[in-house]
């Protein structure tokens, strides 16, 4: 533990100091650092070191650890063959972009996740870089209607600051809020209508999160309020409120459910392995011989869960492992080692003699008896018995 | 609240007949609305009848978990694995092939695993588990041990398994013959087929001494 706290140190001290030398050179030596801002950026900077921290220590674990390196080697053995890498798109924009496995989940929280993480991912990228000093505008000089956006330095497009597209752009936090605060309520409405969420359901897990997005996007709406309406009254207690709800949540956001964010993309990965697992030479049950998943992932868990500390070793060189014994066939097993319990104590004869046949398989896969999607199988790897 | 620690989940596939009741009613349980985590399996289609009901054995130390890389799978301070959790499960099948009872299952659609969990929503306020509450046979029975004991007199509840050289202990009780070892090894059962009614084995078994 002492050497994976210490290497999670070294990294998350590495990435926070990155990010602090990438402040100072896209603020040009903090020329376009706002002062009034920098609570934000070393709430940032916290938040930084402790996500890469918590993310290092993750990947130590042995099976993240595995997924890790053989999703990037499968990734990098295959190379960016145009069909794979359409594939890969294609994946990424349907499960990150859309949640569209949200979606088929519940459409209620696939909407609900939608708003929120587009809405969240909107504000961060509006404000980080203004935060750091990466983003600012500049009047145009000799036209005083036009604003110039100048990113890490750079003079980029102009326009004129009363426009639509003004409008629209200065707004963009008002307009992210709308869908979080959207997002939060459909979710605050399933938690307290779903009687299976309130079973499970946290508060520091599942409430959390929710209440503090929800804190950082009313406050943030009541500054737009206060500056638009109320000729700024009560804006300097609002920004206060503001800040102190926006920093407690990057302060909590290594610690809590929002680490999921930066967990997700591992899914990549686990499509890549599977897509390899699939065109692989596959491991066949050692009890009735089916094809059950990939060779690569019977070895990998094989090696997991020996690191673990678990051993499921058998002595009999025909099994070797209970690795090599497919779902079906395990849940069949103890069954019959329950029926041969009661056949030692009742006596009895097996009415089905063994095949003499040492290479043939024991017995056939048992099969769901209801195959109905839903009821037996939960989906095609289910019903297939392959699990790649 | 806490599952009570007199209630214990009791799983006897010997006394199942496949009716499906189990399934169906795991089916409407409210965290996994349609969607049955029971695994009801025939041994052998062809040549046996028996049929084997499966529900999380809700390990002590659960294999699930362990080798989750998303660190999806938690287990309750009363002693439940719960199903996993929405936005960690990366659906990489670890978990469906790491359990040596068999039990996770994959629903690909929604990129999740999704397993028995002791019915949470019941147990956790002091009801019976779906599957329970309609076998008619009480081959899945949910109740105190002195029920139990009531009720099979020839049997002992074991909560240790043997797969190879691992032991796993587990809150879910399995019943065997009183005179059985305290501890079920699945390696028993690798090779036998399915043997179908104990009367078939009687009448197998009166049949040979006649022909003696």
């Amino acid at each position: 533990m002492h050497r994976v706290a210490l290497r999670a140190g070294a990294w998350a001290s590495g990435v926070t100091l990155g990010l602090g030398g990438l402040i100072v050179l896209g603020s040009r030596n903090l020329a376009h650092f706002d002062a009034a801002l920098v609570a934000y950026t070393f709430a940032i900077l916290f938040a930084t070191f402790g996500l890469t921290y918590r993310y290092v220590v993750w990947l130590q674990r042995p099976p993240t650890r595995l997924y890790w390196r053989r999703g990037w080697q499968a990734f990098l053995s295959r190379g960016l063959h145009p069909r794979r890498f359409l594939r890969g798109v294609g994946r990424f924009t349907s499960d990150i972009v859309m949640n569209r496995f949200i979606f088929r989940r519940d459409r209620l929280r696939g909407v609900a996740h939608l708003c929120i993480m587009w809405g969240t991912l909107l504000a961060a990228a509006i404000t980080f870089p203004l935060v750091f000093g990466w983003l600012h505008f500049a009047p145009v000089p000799g036209d005083l209607t036009q604003y110039r956006v100048v990113v890490f330095g750079f003079p980029t497009f102009a326009f004129p600051s009363a426009s639509l597209f003004g409008f629209i752009l200065f707004h963009g936090l008002v307009w992210a809020s709308f869908l979080v605060i959207i997002g939060v309520m459909l979710a605050m409405r399933r938690r307290m209508r779903d009687g299976g969420a309130a079973s499970l359901q946290r508060f520091a897990e599942d409430f959390l999160p929710l209440f503090l997005l929800f804190a950082v996007s009313v406050t943030g709406l009541m500054l737009t309020v206060s500056y638009t309406w109320l000729k700024g009254r009560g804006y300097d207690f609002i920004a206060v409120l503001h800040a102190i709800t926006v920093i407690a949540t990057f302060l909590w956001l290594p610690f809590g459910k929002l680490f999921h964010i930066f967990q997700r993309p591992a899914q990549l990965g686990v499509g890549l392995y599977k897509d390899l697992g699939h065109d692989g030479p596959h491991a066949a049950c050692r009890r009735c011989g089916a094809a059950f998943t990939s060779l690569a992932h019977v070895n990998d868990l094989i090696g997991v869960t020996r690191e673990l500390g678990y051993d499921y070793g058998v002595d009999d060189p025909r099994i070797e492992h209970y690795q090599w014994i497919c779902p079906p066939c395990r849940r069949a097993t103890l069954a019959l080692a329950q029926s041969r319990a009661w056949a030692d104590v009742r006596g009895g004869v097996t009415l089905v003699a063994a095949s003499p046949d040492a290479t043939a398989p024991l017995s056939p896969t048992p099969r769901h008896a209801n195959p109905g999607r839903g009821e037996g199988p939960l989906g095609v790897e289910d019903a297939t018995n392959f699990h790649p | 609240m806490p599952v009570p620690t007199d209630l214990h989940f009791y799983i006897d596939p010997a006394r199942c007949i496949g009716c499906n009741a189990c399934v169906q009613g795991c089916s409407e349980c409210e965290s996994h609305k349609g969607q049955s985590m029971i695994q009801l399996d025939f041994i052998d289609t062809l040549r046996s009848p028996q049929t084997v009901p499966v529900v999380c054995m809700h390990c002590d130390s659960p294999t699930c978990a362990e080798v989750c890389p998303a660190d999806a799978i938690k287990r309750t301070e009363d002693g439940v694995v719960l199903s996993a959790r929405k936005p960690r499960c990366i659906a990489c099948n670890n978990c469906v092939l790491a359990c040596p009872f068999g039990v996770p299952k994959m629903n690909t659609d929604m990129g999740l695993m999704m397993k028995c969990d002791l019915c949470y929503d019941r147990t956790s306020v002091g009801k019976k588990p779906m599957c329970a509450s309609v076998c008619p046979s009480q081959a899945l029975f949910y109740g105190t041990r002195e029920e139990i004991e009531r009720l099979r007199p020839r049997s002992t509840p074991v909560s240790t398994f043997q797969f190879g050289r691992q032991t796993i202990t587990t809150r879910v009780r399995m019943m065997v013959p009183r005179e059985a070892p305290p501890h079920l090894s699945a390696l028993d059962g690798l090779r036998d087929p399915g043997i179908g009614h104990e009367v078939s084995d009687d009448v197998f078994a009166t049949h040979a001494r006649w022909e003696e």
